[in-house]
């Protein structure tokens, strides 16, 4: 039963190998020539202001968040449901249990959508 | 053949859990806790609980994470405040880690903590996931409902506290 996971380490291994080795490549095989006009955010445009990690991020980054979780939740509810719904005495239950949790997550998703919080002002 | 990978995951586990509070970069610490609940995860599936690795997976590494990386980004966390984060108080703690190893070395040696697999073989523990499936969605079905609820709560609370604030923002 294990064995059947094998192949999944075996491709984050070589994920993993490949991603080191591009970076390790490139470390070695670049030239290396940094000034401070290179080193800036940006080459040309405004001269930025301040640090990046000092909050200046929009709190609206946060719906997305958790409308992310809220889904992602109900994604996992799904794994268990879709194993036994092959079973001929409980599916058509359990699919009705399901279609209900799912509407019930939707009026979530359609409140966000009139309130206009999917809207990137 | 077994022991050898739960060695080499409990050992990347407790290396990033390390890293995660001795970097000083609070996103890169975030980015080691990603690769400890991933070694976590594939505790989980030596344990034979593939549904539990997958909640693992998608709750702490992909919902938890965002949260840990959001705050990170908007409470205003900077360098500075991380050099300070001995307090001198590193005899005490090594000396509470020290106890608590030799108390674990004694219960593991003397046999008082175990985990063997119980009372079912392999084809048995292969169909856990559907197990959880039938007594969550027969027997648990209204607490089950009961999450979509508490979910659409969360999300519309949100709603409200993100877009009122908004609405004071465009007036002031």
């Amino acid at each position: 039963m294990l064995f059947s996971y094998l192949p999944i380490l075996v491709m984050i291994g070589i994920a993993t190998v490949m991603a080191i080795g591009a970076l390790f490549m490139s470390f070695v095989f670049r030239p290396s020539n940094p000034y401070r006009e290179k080193l800036s955010p940006w080459e040309c445009g405004m001269e930025p202001v301040g640090d990046a990690n000092t909050g200046h991020f929009r709190v609206h980054f946060f719906i997305i968040a958790i409308l992310f979780i809220v889904f992602d939740v109900e994604t996992l509810f799904l794994f268990p449901w879709a194993v036994i719904l092959s079973e001929k005495a409980l599916s058509a239950f359990i699919f009705v249990e399901m279609v209900v949790f799912i509407a019930i997550l939707a009026v979530g998703l359609i409140y966000a959508w009139v309130k206009g919080a999917l809207e990137w002002v | 053949m077994e022991q050898f990978f739960f060695y080499m995951f409990a050992i990347a586990a407790v290396v990033s859990a390390v890293l995660v509070i001795s970097v000083r970069n609070p996103v890169h610490s975030a980015f080691y806790l990603i690769v400890c609940f991933l070694q976590v995860a594939a505790i989980y599936i030596l344990l034979r609980s593939p549904f539990l690795a997958a909640v693992q997976l998608f709750i702490y590494v992909g919902a938890i994470m965002v949260l840990f990386l959001f705050a990170v980004l908007v409470l205003d966390i900077g360098r500075e405040q991380f050099r300070e984060r001995f307090h001198g108080q590193t005899v005490p703690a090594l000396a509470a880690i020290a106890g608590l190893f030799v108390v674990m070395g004694i219960l593991v040696v003397s046999g008082k903590i175990t985990a063997p697999l119980g009372p079912f073989d392999e084809p048995a523990l292969m169909k856990n996931t559907e197990v959880i499936g039938k007594s969550l969605y027969t027997s648990y079905i209204f607490p089950f409902e009961i999450v979509s609820i508490l979910l659409l709560i969360a999300l519309i609370g949100a709603v409200v506290l993100v877009m009122s604030g908004q609405g004071k923002e465009n007036k002031g």
